[in-house]
């Protein structure tokens, strides 16, 4: 039993290694590259639109709603990143309805790579919004004694992202394997659909953390004496 | 023989000591998920309204929630799967 995609191997010459992870990655990434070239290249703004263009178009939609609603306030600037992080989880996480597949985000390399995007992003996002010096000022809060606890928890939180990930996906794979040699023929297809639900969810989940991390890294010290004074005024 | 031994109380104790991290690791998670469910059902039935906030923060919150268990599987599937003693005791 294997514990990751990692441990089927393709190719090998010396130290260099193509195992099914690089691969299913690089067959993701073409498809998804490919994918929104061929559609982007015939875009149009009538009335008569290609069904790719309306799932895009609903795609990109939602995903500007949702930044929103969890509280960046140009989620335009974000989508990109933001909208990459989804739309790769996600459909690595719902290809392993073809038989054969195995998805890259069951192995801890490609989750622990993605959790390091994310874990590079937020102070970038962060500095560019409020400058270097305001932005270093937000690990010093409330006072200079929580420094030390900012930055481990700056650390844990990759590093949960990144197992978080891994584990529900190498769970599911996990489960499946396990069923094939108790019972073979239904429950492994049930645990299949149940991995489709949580693979969304998963890929759901990364993204809105991630914007939850940009948007705490790039709020602006304006808006909390109005939240104080705000309360205040209440009480 | 004294290596045998060695990988036999190896594997006996990685074996136990997965069982019992994923049997004991699984109850504080559970009971917290079944909480939050529970009072995001009660809420949602109260307020209709909210309940496409209510259902992304239980989301989210149950994901939190989860990652505890997963941590604790993570740790029993090394255990069993990729012990680091496993290879030092058969060197």
């Amino acid at each position: 039993m294997r514990l990751s995609p990692d441990e089927l191997i393709f190719w090998q010459y010396g130290f260099i290694k193509l195992d099914a992870t690089i691969v299913y990655t690089w067959g993701l990434m073409l498809v998804m590259a490919i994918g929104s070239k061929t559609i982007t290249s015939k875009l149009s703004t009538g009335l008569e639109r290609s069904r790719w263009q309306n799932i895009l178009e609903i795609i990109v939609t939602g995903i500007l709603e949702q930044t929103e609603d969890v509280g960046l306030d140009h989620p335009k600037k974000y989508l990109g990143f933001l909208g990459t992080l989804f739309l790769f989880i996600g459909i690595a996480n719902l290809l392993i309805i073809i038989p054969g597949y195995e998805p890259p985000t069951g192995s801890l390399s490609t989750t622990a790579a993605l959790a390091l995007c994310v874990f590079v992003a937020v102070p970038l996002f962060g500095i560019e919004e409020q400058g270097v010096g305001n932005y270093l000022k937000t690990y010093t809060e409330p006072t200079i004694i929580m420094l030390p606890f900012n930055i481990i928890s700056e650390i844990s939180r990759t590093l949960a992202l990144a197992i978080r990930l891994f584990g529900n996906i190498m769970s599911g794979s996990m489960i499946v394997a396990i069923l094939l040699t108790i019972t073979p023929f239904i429950f492994p297809d049930l645990m299949i659909a149940l991995g489709l639900l949580v693979g969304m969810v998963q890929a759901y989940i990364f993204s809105v953390l991630a914007t939850v991390y940009i948007a705490a890294a790039t709020r602006e010290h304006k808006h909390k004496p109005k939240q104080e004074q705000k309360k205040a005024e209440q009480e | 023989m004294a290596l045998d031994t060695y990988t036999t109380t190896i594997a006996v104790a990685s074996i136990a000591t997965s069982g019992i991290t994923i049997a004991i690791g699984v109850i504080a998670p559970a009971i917290g998920e079944g909480r939050s469910i529970a009072t995001a059902l009660s809420s949602m039935a109260q307020q209709p309204d909210a309940s496409a906030t209510i259902t992304r923060t239980l989301f989210v919150g149950l994901a939190m929630i989860e990652s505890l268990a997963i941590y604790c599987f993570v740790v029993s599937m090394i255990l069993i799967f990729a012990n680091p003693f496993w290879s030092r005791a058969l060197t």
